[in-house]
């Protein structure tokens, strides 16, 4: 479907989605998915999809707290974020890019100047996460105040406490 | 009535809420559950992975102690929390924090999250409690251990928690509807952890356009928590202890790198200080005016009255400390090496958890070496776990409680079977991120040895649920009943929709409960009045209506709101002095009144008759 005749397919809805948006021509509905990966992540419950015509749009963009978890999911790399209408003046983009153990992040400023920054975001393997650590587990006292990684995990001989 | 099918699910243990307390507690009591063959199911309304307050990522872990560096003690942790809050703590649930934070804090590590080390492998300190990280993923990595903990088969997104099922004086599970299916759901447990978070959106935010949802505080958490533990009958403290955060004016980036990290000042339009300025101000509040650091709501106070004289902007003078840092390099190309780091630094801070400000910052060409950027007041929140205090009143750790403040289990509400962590409980400030997943732990525990203890199955009355079914769903109902009556739906004199009666609740706290309108002041006769209104808005729920399961949610949200609302309210009230004159002043009661006031203001609804009970308790030190 090429840009003109998937807009003319659109609700008036589609088109006034902000803060976080949807290109019209990048979205495809998530259809290879069991759900869109948009509506899926995000914490306010803020997208959705227009089945009419395959395309997710952010349903309450008064809402958005331009957290960028949608725009970070999207499969496509079909949302953006445009800054709050009602303060923030037009023109500047912020744009990540998320891997498996760094984000890269494009932002890019009103004058046209464009700062880039990497940073990584984990140190382990994605789904790796066991419960205790790695520390084992402590006391097996269910009524001492002992937590079950402990002392261990806090790199003490026991867990402190006071002597009443 | 409308279509919805009902599913029931018996478990042990229910835990409301996923967010950093609620996976403290899921990967606890998983552990002790499977010991004594108990089962544990979680329940959030988002999914867990980016829901709550870390959804976006954090730039810093704000509660480490260093107990095995030997940094600091747990006592300096009290004494601190303690000095913020003018005296009104809980030291023994602060205490019981923090011996237990720097455990949650090396799992975190261990888990995956990149925490900042100095060449020795220390971890670099933003300020004394705080330490910084690449947290972009916090909340993905802590997620994953607690689904790890549990398994996705006991774990239910998407499933909005509303009502507390009660036996008696005892809880009997929770009811809730999933935000994608018509389907109510009924979960019976012997006891239940609540983990709800706290609230925003109660008072009227100082964007109201498309930037309404860009509060300090994320949109997504509506006071699921106080309304929870109200509803059940328990004992809530320092309801009135809001807190209101200053930050980067309208993005609300952190400002605790600026002022902790590259040690930056913040100046008034005059080019004053107010910190300097104002010290005399400090004096009227007793011995908490010559504490350091200065406590937040105090700082806050001197900014506000500099604002109030009339000498905005108040600006964070980056331009100065970026200049300092860098002339106390050797030449100049170290200088620049230095300040491409700070840069980098600086705006990670922004990019890990409030990309609005980076955007911001970038629309208005910010070049911070360059020039200041102004820092505000935002409005107030809900938030126990941060410099905030609202929460649920609960038992004290066995072996360091106080008989009064020891009634039962560890984190147990004044019913039984209630737990709470995080925002959920009260009196215990500054557990933050990992403090609020310590206490979960502590929680999470607890209720597993209540459980085992306790193990009969609490009688889940169906009728009751019947009834509640009817009334959670209502909205649905009024709405197909009405809708065609009048040519747009959205104006119908038969029901009032969640975003009106949002803005109604947000107008009445901005205007008697000390707002941002009301420059954070209030006396007896506003509040008297703003509880006039607020019992309409109260009676005009029953006509709240929903065009479909998003706006049912969006019903439920404002509900749970005006409870807290209405807590807050009577709080501010019944308290006649004013004690955090930089997050709400009473202007007719202006003063700090230790001899009458140096307590907790605690309150409760009666299930059975709705009435609310304003009660005082004693403030008890832990060390005499
Ligand atoms: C803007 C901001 C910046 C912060 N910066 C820092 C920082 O730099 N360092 C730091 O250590 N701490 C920081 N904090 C504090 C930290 O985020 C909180 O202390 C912590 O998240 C509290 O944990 P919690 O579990 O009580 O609530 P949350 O983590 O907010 O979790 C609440 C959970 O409850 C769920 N929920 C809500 N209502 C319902 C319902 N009705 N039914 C089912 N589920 C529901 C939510 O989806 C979410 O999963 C910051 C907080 C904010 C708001
Ligand atoms: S930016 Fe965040 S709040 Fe806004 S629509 Fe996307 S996921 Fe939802
Ligand atoms: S995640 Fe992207 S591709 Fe999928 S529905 Fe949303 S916007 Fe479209």
């Amino acid at each position: 479907m090429n840009r003109l005749s998937a807009a003319k397919t659109l609700t008036h809805k589609v088109k006034k989605a902000m803060p976080s948006y949807v290109i019209v021509e990048k979205c495809d509905g998530c259809k290879g998915l069991d759900k869109t990966a948009c509506r899926h992540i995000c914490p306010n419950d803020l997208m959705v999809l227009d089945k009419s015509c395959m395309k997710a749009y952010n349903s309450e963009p008064e809402m958005c707290w331009e957290c960028y978890n949608c725009v970070k999911m999207c499969p496509k790399r079909a949302i953006e974020v445009r800054g709050y209408a009602d303060f923030v003046p037009m023109g500047a983009v912020v744009t990540p890019m998320r891997n498996a153990d760094s984000i890269l992040w494009t932002v890019k400023f009103r004058n046209g100047h464009v700062k880039r920054f990497k940073f990584p975001t984990r140190t382990t393997a994605e789904g790796s996460a066991v419960p205790d650590g790695g520390f084992g587990t402590g006391s097996d006292d269910l009524t001492s105040a002992t937590l079950f990684t402990e002392p261990a995990s806090l790199g003490l001989a026991e867990v402190e406490t006071v002597k009443r | 009535m409308v279509d919805f099918e009902t599913v029931e699910v018996t478990t042990d243990l229910l835990i409301v809420g996923g967010g950093m307390s609620a996976c403290g507690a899921a990967v606890e009591a998983a552990y002790w559950a499977k010991k004594n063959g108990l089962k544990v199911t979680l329940v959030d309304k988002a999914v867990m992975e980016r829901s709550g307050a870390v959804a976006m990522g954090l730039s810093a872990i704000n509660q480490y102690i260093g107990l095995r560096d030997g940094q600091n003690t747990v006592w300096d942790y009290v004494d601190y929390v303690r000095k913020d809050l003018m005296g009104i703590t809980r030291e023994d649930l602060v205490f019981n924090v923090a011996r237990h934070v720097d455990s949650s804090v090396h799992l975190f590590e261990k888990w995956g999250l990149p925490i900042w080390k100095d060449k020795k492998g220390a971890y670099i300190h933003e300020g004394r409690w705080q330490l910084m990280i690449n947290g972009e993923s916090y909340k993905v990595i802590v997620a994953e251990a607690a689904r790890n903990a549990l398994g996705m088969e006991n774990i239910y997104e998407r499933v909005f928690i509303v009502e507390p099922l009660m036996d008696g004086d005892r809880v009997a599970g929770a009811v809730g509807f999933s935000v994608r299916e018509n389907k109510f759901y009924v979960f019976k447990a012997k006891a239940v952890v609540v983990a709800m978070g706290g609230a925003v959106h109660i008072f009227r935010p100082r964007s109201i356009g498309e930037g309404l949802g860009r509060a300090w505080y994320p949109p997504w958490n509506s006071g699921s928590s106080a309304y929870f533990t109200l509803r059940a009958g328990a004992e809530m403290t320092c309801q009135e202890v809001r807190f209101i955060p200053v930050r980067f004016k309208d993005g609300y980036g952190p400002v605790g790198a600026w002022f902790l990290l590259f040690k930056s000042r913040a100046t008034n339009a005059m080019g004053g200080d107010y910190v300097v300025e104002h010290k005399d101000e400090l004096q009227k509040w007793g011995e908490y005016g010559s504490v350091k650091p200065i406590p937040t709501n105090l700082r806050n106070r001197l900014v506000m009255l500099d604002v109030m004289q009339g000498k905005g902007p108040i600006s964070m003078r980056t331009e100065e400390a970026i200049r300092r840092i860098a002339s106390a390099e050797s030449d100049g190309r170290a200088a620049q090496k230095k300040w491409k780091a700070l840069e980098s630094e600086a705006w990670e801070d922004f990019l890990d958890m409030t990309i609005s400000q980076a955007i911001l910052w970038a629309a208005t060409n910010v070049q911070p070496e360059e020039k200041s950027s102004e820092i505000a007041a935002a409005e107030p929140y809900f938030i126990g776990s941060h410099s905030g205090a609202s929460g649920a009143w609960v038992s004290g750790p066995e072996d360091v409680a106080p008989p009064e403040y020891r009634w039962g289990y560890v984190n147990m509400a004044t019913v039984k079977g209630i737990f709470c962590a995080g925002d959920a409980s009260g009196a215990s400030s500054h557990k933050f991120s990992s403090g609020s997943h310590a206490e979960g732990r502590i929680a999470g525990k607890s209720a597993v040895r209540y459980i085992v203890e306790n193990p009969q199955q609490p009688k889940v009355d169906m009728a009751q649920v019947a009834k509640l079914k009817e009334t959670i769903l209502r909205p649905l109902d009024l709405y197909r009943q009405h809708k065609n009556e009048t040519s747009d739906p959205e104006i119908n004199p038969n029901y009032i929709k969640p975003k009106m009666f949002m803005f109604r609740l947000q107008k009445i706290m901005d205007e008697y409960a000390g707002g941002v309108s009301a420059q954070f002041t209030t006396n007896e006769s506003l509040l008297k009045k703003g509880l006039e209104l607020l019992a309409y808005l109260k009676e005009d729920s029953a006509n709240l209506a929903a065009k479909d399961l998003h706006e049912l949610l969006r019903c439920w949200e404002n509900v749970q709101r005006m409870w807290q609302a209405e807590a807050h309210v009577r709080a501010v009230l019944f308290r006649e002095e004013t004690r955090w004159p930089g997050y709400y002043f009473r202007a007719d009661k202006p003063a700090l009144d230790e001899q009458n006031w140096k307590c907790f203001v605690n309150c409760r609804v009666d299930p059975n008759t709705g009435e609310w009970e304003m009660m005082k308790r004693d403030i008890i030190p832990l060390r005499l």
